[in-house]
């Protein structure tokens, strides 16, 4: 297996410091938010990588990244072995976005409500001059729309027609236009209710499968996540924590991070079972802890957590960045 | 069996259009027993919040309730004047709403918020209202509660937030704390923390609580029993357990289904096809008929009741006596 993706080092800073004249006046310093911060992993093809954390952890910026929404501070993105940064500023990034797409969590907001289903699945068609007469470009569309379990009479409709999962489906129809070899899906369903959000996982699934797609999978629920992927890395405060096979990760989690996260679910097939309760919050990104970000929160901290920041190593088939399993403390 | 402190029955909200009434939820019932905790889950427009808002008086018009009743320790509080029913409301019955920046006023301190409200509803002084006021900030988890008493409600964090909604609701010791999904804006490992604390005050003041919610793992954990609606009525009610493990209804049974659990493996997830039907549009007989597999030609002409099965009450055809369906 080759790895499809492989993101090395990558990093993003985003500057909100105060306006200039304020800094002047108020004598207040420049502020950067190191939203990711060094985050390394690979994706072999047909395979999930999800990533999971809280909110402000990073995870959306990493998939804004990947498809080039962001440039990278530091740190790169290959896809398929090219260097995407290089790429994208070239003349053929036309081909290199039609090989990669995004599927965003909002399906009331990712959808023009102007714009007729046809035109919204068709534009990247039209766009990458994939299809030649409006005759095809039905045809296309109604295809694209057929695998995702819509009808041809929805070509006509408008996106307020639809409701939260249908919505969602559209976006997947559109993401699977130009044929992507890649889909970055930032929370695709948390606006969605339970029934409505099983529907869509099953067709994620179901074309993973026969197009042999590789997805990125953004989300909070770690419930979900156990279900779609193969891969898993737990981020905090923009750097990866905790890297491992999905059946690994929920069996044995290692991290202090991952494991409060999953002590942390409620479960329905264990009522009754008490959750450990979670001491305190996620420190804000503006001025993280010093050594590793997680230990205010960690039960297993000591002094060399509070100064020396561990960094992602592979410990045991695994990769972890915590000083208290490297030192085998836990 | 104690006398149940809030009993709803036969409630029917309505809101008129141009095109006709609409029925959003129609002839619900249901009992909460003192220092009991009744979850009411569901999709996307099945009735919940409305239950809720009915229940604590506050309907958007031209949202009205059409029939039934609303009785809080005896007495019928659906029909109640307005300003007895704000006295009511914060005193006997507490609410509690999912975005903690929107339920507290930006411009007014923490503090002032809490003993304003604490004045209001038990007319104690300023000093002993002050001293309560902290007394329940601690008591819902904050830190250095002195200090953040004279603090906006920007300066805390999602959380914290909640948790001095937490003891707004709580300040006038209400018998009924209605909590509209009160952790979906937060993160898990806070959401955990809200729910142990929300379970822990309701036990220590006697509250009964009724939370709404449609995260059924928020339901398992903190819930007695639990309510399952759909499209504006009860689909099945029971002890949290029995629905999980059990479910009678097949909306439920699909429901539990599609849930993604954290034990076991299943390559699929069940899925129920469709979509709940917009109010204008909701099928003759029962509600859920075009959905379920299991339908036959009795529910798609009339509409179940109730119908007692095991520990639950399930409105579906399929559990009554003689039913003359498939088994």
């Amino acid at each position: 297996m080759t790895a499809l993706i492989e993101v090395d080092n990558l990093a993003k800073t985003f500057d909100v410091s105060a306006p200039w004249l304020n800094r002047v006046i108020e004598r207040r310093p420049r502020q950067f938010v190191h939203a990711v911060d060094g985050v390394s992993f690979a994706i072999e093809r047909g395979r999930t990588l999800a990533l999971v954390g809280e909110s402000g952890c990073g995870k959306s910026t990493v998939a804004r990244l990947l498809v080039g929404l962001y440039e990278p501070s530091r740190g790169k993105v290959a896809f398929d072995g090219v260097d995407t940064r290089a790429t994208l500023a070239s003349p053929n990034a036309r081909s290199l976005r039609r090989r990669m797409q995004m599927i965003f969590q909002d399906p009331y907001a990712s959808l023009n409500p102007r714009w007729t289903v046809r035109d919204i699945v068709g534009e990247p068609l039209v766009e990458h001059g994939l299809v030649s007469d409006p005759g095809q470009l039905r045809a296309e569309v109604g295809a694209l729309l057929s695998s995702v379990g819509l009808a041809l009479a929805d070509m006509e409709k408008f996106p307020h027609q639809f409701s939260g999962g249908q919505r969602q489906r559209i976006s997947i129809a559109r993401a699977l236009a130009t044929e992507p070899e890649f889909l970055v899906c930032d929370e695709p369903t948390s606006a969605l209710d339970v029934s409505v959000q099983a529907q869509v996982l099953n067709i994620m699934k179901d074309l993973q499968r026969e197009r042999g797609l590789t997805y990125l999978f953004i989300s909070h629920n770690l419930a979900v996540v156990r279900h779609v992927s193969d891969q898993v890395g737990v981020m905090y405060l923009g750097r990866l924590v905790e890297l491992a096979a999905r059946s690994q990760l929920f069996q044995a989690p290692r991290h202090p991070y991952t494991r409060m996260l999953l002590d942390a679910i409620p479960d329905i097939a264990m009522t009754g079972r008490a959750r450990t309760p979670v001491q305190g919050e996620v420190p804000n990104p503006l001025n993280p802890p010093s050594g590793c970000a997680f230990h205010p929160r960690c039960p297993h901290a000591n002094a060399r957590c509070t100064t020396e920041r561990p960094e992602l190593s592979r410990y045991q088939g695994i990769q972890i960045a915590c000083h208290a399993v490297s030192e085998g403390r836990i | 069996m104690t006398a149940p402190l809030l009993e709803v029955r036969h409630l029917k909200v309505e809101f008129p259009t141009r095109r006709g009434t609409l029925l959003a939820l129609d002839d619900v019932s249901f009992d909460i027993a003192p220092g009991e905790i009744l979850g009411v889950v569901g999709e996307s427009g099945a009735g919940k919040s409305l239950t809720g808002a009915a229940i604590i008086g506050l309907l958007e018009p031209p949202g009205r309730i059409g029939d039934g009743e609303i009785r809080l320790g005896g007495e019928r509080i659906d029909n109640l004047p307005h300003a007895r029913m704000r006295e009511i409301r914060g005193r006997r019955i507490g609410a509690i709403f999912q975005d903690p920046l929107t339920s507290l006023n930006p411009l007014v301190t923490i503090g002032r918020q809490l003993v304003e409200t604490i004045q209001v509803h038990l007319k104690t002084g300023a000093e002993q209202a002050r001293r309560r006021a902290i007394a329940l900030l601690q008591e819902t988890g904050i830190q250095a509660a002195e200090q953040r008493f004279d603090q906006y409600p920007h300066q805390f964090s999602g959380g914290m937030r909640q948790r001095v909604v937490i003891a707004l609701a709580l300040a006038a010791e209400p018998q009924l704390i209605v909590a509209d999904e009160p952790t979906t804006a937060l993160d898990v490992s806070i959401q955990a923390q809200i729910i142990g604390l929300l379970k822990r005050l309701t036990k220590d003041h006697g509250a009964a609580v009724m939370l709404i919610t449609h995260d059924m793992g928020v339901i398992a954990e903190a819930c007695d029993r639990v309510a399952v609606m759909y499209a504006g009525r009860i689909a099945e009610i029971g002890p949290v357990a029995d629905v999980i493990h059990q479910p009678a209804h097949p909306y439920s049974v699909g429901l539990m289904g599609s849930i993604p659990s954290m034990a076991g493996e299943r390559e699929r997830l069940l899925q129920i096809d469709g979509a709940m039907p917009r109010l204008n549009a909701i099928p003759t007989g029962c509600a859920f008929n075009p959905r379920c597999p299991q339908a036959f030609d009795r529910c798609r002409v009339h509409q179940p009741g109730l119908q007692t099965v095991r520990s639950t009450q399930a409105a579906c055809w399929l559990h009554a006596a003689g039913h003359g369906g498939p088994a």
